[in-house]
């Protein structure tokens, strides 16, 4: 679809593709459009970002001339993106990539720290092409000076390093230096590059184009299907939970392990809303089911990895410890505004860092020993520093789980006694006992046993509401919450306990729509307006395969599919009327609740 | 000559002088990585490039102090005045001589005059290396009179 589009027009925010490289990542327009890229990392100031104000930040374009029609992929098991312009004068594929190769061809020969490649190869007949190239660091609130060093490319300075822009189609100078534009028509079987890379350390690297550019896309392209094939899923959607776990690599930072909750920030829960966040950091909440999620597809690589950042990161606060930090573990992490930018369509404000950071979130606690215990079910060794870490969490749970909390969801309305965080601190302490029961850590087992039973006696008399037949949001409450799906998740309750199934059913008939599941319907301190999420919707799938109506779960699931982009991708909510992408683009936890639902499905499907 | 003295401050003054062009790159004022553009001479192994460099930087300093030493020794004195003006002749040296000299010495590095090679991929200085950096003379000019005041102020000839 698409036929041209004016460069001060925000596509829909599903219209994006992501590439990457494990460091940082970009987001790609149906029309070819760069829009959004942060160097050296994730959470780096970005070079473009017309994502979040199409006149101030910049982009990186290639597209035809004129009127157009585009259709795009993945390379199959890559993430290597195609686009193809299909015009009245002819076709051209578009790919764009981040290259990536293995350590030990990156020993052999040297690389550019960052690199976003892009091909054009002409399919049939001749098409004219355009490049805008109108890099705008720090947000845009730099404007470069623009270089030409000849046959080393297009210089400039921006923070931190050097941008090099490197071509082998014609490109010139705007008037006013900032940036550079150039045309060119490509003819079948013709192919052009265009490199842009990112240099920190001086001498830079200068990456060759022709051959030696389709020699780096075709090592990218053997990289991702040889990542893909390390996956060890063959069952039922495989190709939606290869994508996901695709997807997930591309939102994990290799030199950390860590996985970051998006590469994006502020892109609205709700069009011309202000409920926009920064989520190029990583929550904790998100780690035992991210976990679970890589050991079950077979990346047990990244697995440990993502542990091991976790029980790093966390050291800095421990005992306590923070709803989420940045992904080497940086725990102040202030919430600011960006009041020069529109926003995405004018959806303000633009923030960068993230206040939850300041919150208390019982859960995570959960979460972490939880992640930990998955670790140590498929074989995982506890050193003695890990043993005493893990204690201690437990003691601060004994110590904090009768607090009120903020809650999984960061309201800002203050702090309730979420039952959902009573429950990922029984799961806590239960989780710790099995350790200690199987000899793998030292506890005093009375006290966090009694604990443990307080806190499941707490759930079952407060937490749960017989007139509702449902658990509650919060404890002595009578509305309902979706995080109470994660019950059988986390072992609290089995799918078929006849609360967890009741609750489910409340679930369905109080937050859902057309299997869309909305977090709560109450006030959580913001103005309202937000759509289904994502994450929540693949819960529901999962509690009600666990409770036994695998049919259902597996028609709600085709359904969930449905939403995603042409790609197969999923931001943190979906709008029920349209199916349209809301929220930070893409997003890893949605993408964490595909897999695990997928491989609910999958065993629940196989029991039958 | 006091060997000892060249060995002790001629390596102080090299790490020193790392160290300042290190900060210089921290804060912005050049990209210039010294280790790395001497290390990616003998191995295209990024990582192993900076440790070895550093080696290299480290023998280079230990060069230099000798050079250094000569010249109080000509002097028959030393203090961190004269230090910091041989350092002063030093930088300007390596800006416009060593700088322009290196894509000719460093094997993978390009040339202004040849664009890169699948062998030679590396970023050329340019002039006064005003390619890494528009305040890279600055950083250069400042890391070297600290490296020769550090000689001339503690350097004992016997």
């Amino acid at each position: 679809m698409s036929v041209t589009q004016s460069s001060d027009a925000y596509p829909p925010i599903g219209d994006y593709a992501l590439i990457g490289d494990g460091r940082s990542a970009a987001l790609v327009s149906r029309a070819g459009s760069l829009d959004w890229l942060c160097w050296p990392r994730f959470d780096s100031p970005s070079i473009f970002a017309a994502l979040l104000d199409t006149e101030r930040c910049g982009r990186f374009q290639v597209r035809p001339t004129g009127t157009f029609r585009s259709e795009r992929r993945y390379l199959p098991d890559t993430n290597v993106l195609e686009t193809v312009f299909h015009t009245s004068s002819g076709t051209i594929a578009l790919r764009d990539l981040m290259p990536v190769a293995s350590e030990a061809d990156k020993r052999a020969a040297l690389t550019p720290e960052h690199e976003v490649l892009r091909e054009l190869e002409g399919l049939a007949g001749r098409v004219e092409i355009e490049v805008v190239y109108t890099p705008r660091p720090d947000y845009g609130r730099r404007h470069p000076d623009l270089t030409s060093r000849g046959a080393f490319g297009l210089w400039c300075e921006v923070p931190g390093g050097a941008l090099a822009l490197h071509s082998d189609l014609p490109l010139r100078r705007t008037p006013d230096g900032h940036g550079a534009s150039g045309a060119a028509t490509i003819a079948a079987g013709e192919r052009k590059h265009l490199s842009l890379v990112y240099s920190a350390d001086a001498p830079g690297v200068i990456p060759l184009l022709g051959d030696a550019a389709r020699d780096r896309v075709e090592r990218s392209i053997r990289w991702w299907r040889g990542w893909a094939r390390r996956g060890t899923y063959d069952g039922p959607y495989r190709d939606a939970v290869v994508r996901s776990g695709l997807t997930l690599k591309l939102m994990t930072y290799a030199p950390s392990g860590a996985v970051v909750a998006a590469p994006t920030t502020s892109l609205p829960e709700e069009i011309g809303g202000v409920r926009n966040w920064d989520y190029r950091y990583c929550w904790l909440r998100d780690a035992s089911l991210t976990l679970r999620a890589l050991f079950d597809l077979g990346y047990a690589e990244e697995a440990e990895a993502y542990l091991s950042w976790i029980l790093h990161a966390t050291r800095l606060t421990w005992p306590e410890l923070q709803v989420l930090y940045d992904v080497f573990g940086e725990a102040h992490l202030p919430e600011s505004e960006l009041s020069h930018l529109s926003g995405y369509a004018n959806s303000r404000p633009v923030r960068l860092g993230n206040d939850a950071h300041g919150q208390l979130q019982l859960d995570v606690y959960g979460e972490v020993i939880d992640a930990v215990a998955c670790f140590v079910a498929r074989g995982g060794h506890v050193d003695r520093d890990t043993a005493r870490m893990l204690s201690g969490l437990g003691e601060t749970v004994c110590r904090r789980w009768r607090e009120p909390d903020e809650g999984i969801w960061e309201g800002r309305a203050g702090r309730f006694h979420h039952t959902h965080s009573k429950v990922l601190c029984w799961v806590a302490l239960d989780r710790l006992i099995t350790l200690h029961d199987t000899g793998r850590i030292r506890i005093d087992s009375d006290r966090f046993r009694s604990e443990r039973d307080a806190i499941r006696t707490a759930i079952e008399t407060r937490g749960y509401n017989p007139r509702l037949d449902s658990y509650t949001r919060l404890l002595d409450g009578d509305d309902l919450d979706a995080s109470l799906l994660t019950l059988p998740l986390y072992g609290y309750h089995e799918g078929t306990h006849p609360r967890m199934r009741a609750t489910c059913q409340r679930v369905h008939e109080c937050l859902a729509r057309d299997g869309l599941v909305y977090r709560y319907q109450t006030d959580d301190g913001l103005p309202p307006g937000e759509g289904a999420f994502g994450i929540c919707s693949f819960w529901a799938v999962e509690c009600r395969a666990k409770g036994g109506d695998v049919a259902g779960a597996t028609e709600a699931f085709e359904r969930l599919l449905a939403c995603a982009n042409d790609l197969g991708l999923f931001g943190e909510e979906i709008e029920p009327e349209t199916g349209a992408a809301l929220g930070n683009f893409p997003q890893a936890f949605t993408h964490v609740g595909l897999i695990n639902a997928a491989l609910t499905l999958a065993k629940c499907g196989a029991e039958r | 000559m006091n060997k000892g003295s060249i060995t002790l401050w001629g390596f102080v003054g090299t790490v020193v002088l790392t160290s300042v062009l290190a900060g210089s790159q921290a804060l912005g004022l050049t990209r210039m990585n010294i280790p790395f553009m001497l290390g990616t001479m003998v191995t295209s192994d990024r990582d192993r490039a900076k440790v070895i460099g550093f080696g290299m930087h480290v023998i280079n300093g230990w060069l230099f102090a000798t050079i250094y030493a000569a010249a109080f020794r000509s002097w028959r004195r030393a203090n961190w005045l004269l230090g910091a003006l041989i350092g002063l002749v030093h930088a300007l040296f390596v800006l416009t001589v060593a700088m322009s000299l290196l894509p000719g010495l460093h094997p993978r590095m390009a040339s202004e005059r040849q664009g890169p090679t699948p062998t030679r991929q590396l970023e050329p200085p340019g002039f006064l290396a005003l390619n890494y950096g528009k305040r890279t003379p600055i950083s250069v000019v400042l890391a070297h009179l600290i490296y020769g005041g550090l000689l001339g102020a503690f350097y004992r000839p016997r």
